[in-house]
């Protein structure tokens, strides 16, 4: 067992086998592993807002599933992945708070995971799973060795996809 | 242009703002001894900018389990306002507020029942109210709060919804934070979380 890499909120890691990623408490954000199944290199983004296209402040690349995701993909072929052979497995994105509202900002989380699904797409990247939606907050771990996506949440039994 | 720069605050801007903490939070601390019929301290408020990937810190960890309320601000001011309090100050808020027998047992994770989280949430309806008709009256704007919504769980999943609306804005989240508690048996934190624009209009009305 290698080490776990820590991801914080917008942010970005990658790593080789066999060491494992994890980022903690995703509420309406997206963690975005990806996985090279050869070289094992894996990779994995904690997205916070759907679209870079529509804010100003956008430098930050990894806040955004559309360049975080195309960040991503390029630290990860940087490190030997290749692009071709890419699969990914995604969660998060729910709503913490039941509102009746019309504040679209409180919906984001379910924006943040078709923002995902559509980028992964035009990448012609295979979506192996997904545990997205609903109300309640993950913890995640995506461990290179097996491809494992292990989601933890308060109160509900460990799920591995 | 923006009088809040998220990445260059003023002292006097902060000043002003952990004033609005003051004046808010003790009105909504008053509020609540009043309501519960206990005796509640806050500590001076706190004007926050955290970046995302230390988001949780002044509390705890992301994973620690919380309970939070959640309440939209609309009006002349837009934002949120959150309360958030760890699971044993939460059970005790609530016997005391169903005047049950305040006693700690052991299961201090044990779930709510709906009649306690009705409870929780009419705690967080009056005591927001009373934070923002301080603030109301202080800055002379007017300011609705929506139905409080309740949620038990992940720090770090919680804070990111206003985290979420700062990141259109930047990399950091500014709130105005105050802690509250009695004696050993409760600690919880109010937050009033503007938009950037919101708080340029809190700026303006106050005279800076």
């Amino acid at each position: 067992m290698g080490n776990m890499i820590k991801v914080g909120m917008a942010d970005l890691k990658v790593c080789k086998c066999p060491d494992a990623l994890t980022t903690l408490g995703l509420g309406s954000c997206v963690g975005v592993a990806l996985y090279d199944p050869v070289t094992k290199i894996s990779g994995l983004l904690h997205c916070m807002l759907p679209d870079s296209t529509q804010i100003r402040n956008n430098s930050n690349l990894a806040k955004f599933a559309d360049t975080g995701i195309d960040e991503l993909i390029r630290q990860m072929a940087a490190l030997g992945a290749n692009k071709n052979r890419l699969v990914a497995k995604i969660a998060g994105g729910a709503q913490m708070f039941a509102m009746t509202t019309t504040n679209d900002s409180l919906r984001v989380g379910e924006r943040n995971a078709e923002a995902a699904k559509k980028k992964l797409k035009e990448y012609n990247i295979r979506l192996l799973a997904e545990d997205c939606g609903l109300n309640y907050g993950r913890t995640v771990e995506f461990y290179s060795e097996t491809g494992d996506y292990v989601i933890k949440s308060v109160g509900k039994p460990v799920k591995t996809i | 242009m923006s009088k809040i720069d998220l990445e260059k605050l003023e002292d006097s801007q902060f000043d002003v703002l952990k004033e609005i903490g003051n004046i808010g939070a003790g009105n909504a601390t008053t509020a609540l001894a009043t309501m519960l019929n206990i005796k509640v301290d806050m500590s001076v408020p706190n004007v926050a900018l955290l970046p995302f990937d230390n988001i949780s810190s002044f509390i705890g960890s992301e994973e620690q389990t919380v309970v939070g309320i959640l309440l939209e601000i609309q009006g002349d001011i837009d934002g949120m306002m959150m309360f958030l309090f760890d699971m044993k100050s939460a059970h005790h808020l609530v016997n005391s507020l169903m005047m049950r027998d305040v006693h700690q047992d052991e299961n201090g994770m044990a779930d709510f029942s709906e009649m306690e989280m009705s409870a929780l949430n009419e705690i967080g309806n009056i005591v927001s109210g009373s934070y923002l008709s301080a603030l109301s009256g202080l800055t002379g704007m007017k300011m609705v709060s929506s139905v409080p919504a309740l949620s038990i769980d992940m720090l770090g999943a919680l804070l990111s919804v206003p985290a979420i609306e700062f990141g259109k804005y930047g990399d950091k989240l500014l709130m105005i934070q105050s802690e509250f508690g009695e004696d050993d048996f409760v600690t919880g934190y109010f937050l009033l979380i503007p938009e950037l624009e919101s708080y340029d209009k809190i700026l303006t009305s106050l005279g800076m």
